[in-house]
């Protein structure tokens, strides 16, 4: 499963796309994996740019957690935004919003964590 | 069909407290003094229409135990629960000059799900059968330890029914009151067993304390399969899908989300939530409900699922 990326100074954005569902949610995560590696090893923030993601399931969401879990062990950080409503609904009920904070656009995101990183995003 | 949900809480009994009563009684009557509820009409036009099931009714806080009516001079039951202590006394106030059999199966025996038996009154009965199916090899060990001093006054051997143990095994069918029952082994500290039952072209599923991992393509199909087409799934749904793969993982119990997810996959008609956490009251587990049947809405396929939270007394037909 490809995954669009792009780094803005210290910031990792990874931009997946169309449905993670228990069919294809092991191709997704070993996609994830080498970003995770660099985020850890560079001491990168990971923003997950949902919005080209229209379905997510539980194997999926697990995929978000097993990499939180992974990152937030080595002290760095995985934030979500620009959730479709659908997913940010799923997200809601099944409680992902305890473990992740989540913003409206990757713009809020940035602005969050690293204003080089938003400086280099609007650029 | 009708099942009959006698016990529907999870790991531990739990009861209403007197502030919890209280708190219903406020809510019901400052939502009826603010609709203009002054008859005994009206009251009750309000109780069934406008209250919340969590305000005019409770969930109950007795453990598993779920009866399948079987149509027969016999009974059915999953698990033994303290929910077992009421069904026993269902059985004792319909008995007849017909001798009592009770046909019980056990998903596993964690305390939960063996604690009513002590106080279940057919037991006691001389002439009762009951037939205690299962399929782990320490069903009688347990139910003979826990009525064992120093924890119990009454020694299993002092029990004058006719007990006996039937050892059944994972994927193969039985024939148990009237229907075909298959075993499935499921995830959970020393394995918990889901049964599904089958007949006249019905099919429920019992499947409570059961982890579904998601890490496994072919163990999730395994679990479609079981469920596949059933009327009804009974379903252990005791966490949020955050605390399943997080802080609860390698607990044994399952989510709301998958619940719906493997009944969408498996064409089921009706998936009731089952197994409720303890800690939960009324109104939480109600939120949980609309949560989950919002989130069956956001996630449907071609057919709609119906989704409940079983109740203590809860009875559906099938």
């Amino acid at each position: 499963m490809d995954i669009r990326n792009k780094t803005y100074d210290d910031i990792l954005v990874l931009s997946p796309e169309g449905r993670i569902d228990h069919v294809n949610s092991e191709a997704f995560r070993n996609s994830l994996a080498p970003f995770i590696e660099r985020c850890i090893n560079d001491g990168k923030r990971m923003v997950l740019d949902l919005a080209g993601v229209d379905y997510i399931s539980s194997a999926g969401l697990r995929c978000f957690m097993l990499a939180e879990k992974q990152v937030k062990a080595q002290g760095a950080t995985i934030v979500v935004a620009a959730m479709q409503p659908v997913v940010r609904e799923i997200f809601e009920i099944s409680r992902f919003t305890l473990i992740f904070e989540t913003f409206a656009t990757v713009r809020e995101a940035l602005a969050r964590f690293s204003p080089t990183a938003l400086q280099a995003y609007q650029a | 069909m009708l099942v009959r949900f006698w016990g529907t809480r999870g790991s531990l009994p739990v009861a209403l407290t007197s502030a919890d009563i209280r708190h219903k009684v406020m809510t019901a009557l400052s939502l009826a003094i603010a609709k203009g509820v002054n008859s005994p009409d009206k009251l009750k036009s309000f109780i069934d229409n406008d209250l919340d099931f969590s305000i005019s009714h409770t969930y109950g806080g007795q453990s598993p135990c779920v009866e399948i009516e079987t149509g027969r001079a016999e009974y059915l039951v999953c698990d033994m629960g303290s929910g077992a202590r009421v069904f026993g006394g269902h059985i004792m106030s319909a008995r007849n000059s017909v001798p009592i059999v009770v046909n019980v199966l056990m998903s596993h025996v964690h305390w939960d799900h063996i604690m009513g038996f002590p106080f279940f009154a057919p037991a006691y009965v001389p002439g009762a059968r009951i037939r205690i199916f299962g399929c782990h090899d320490v069903i009688e060990k347990a139910l003979r330890l826990q009525q064992s001093a120093p924890c119990f006054p009454v020694e299993f051997s002092r029990l004058a029914a006719t007990i006996e143990f039937i050892r059944i095994e994972a994927g193969q069918v039985a024939d148990i009151a009237g229907f075909k029952v298959t075993p499935k082994r499921q995830r959970h500290t020393g394995d918990s067993y889901g049964y599904r039952f089958e007949r006249d072209g019905k099919a429920i599923v019992y499947s409570t304390d059961s982890e579904h991992k998601l890490e496994n393509p072919a163990e999730t199909e395994g679990f479609v399969e079981f469920f596949r087409n059933a009327d009804l799934v009974i379903f252990d749904a005791m966490y949020s899908l955050v605390e399943a793969v997080s802080v609860k993982e390698d607990w044994g119990h399952s989510s709301n989300i998958v619940g719906v997810e493997l009944a969408q996959l498996a064409n089921v008609k009706h998936l009731c939530m089952f197994h409720h956490e303890p800690a939960f009251n009324d109104e939480r587990i109600q939120s949980v409900l609309n949560e989950t049947i919002r989130f069956e809405q956001l996630t449907r396929g071609d057919r709609p699922l119906r989704v409940t939270a079983a109740y203590d007394g809860m009875e559906l037909e099938v």
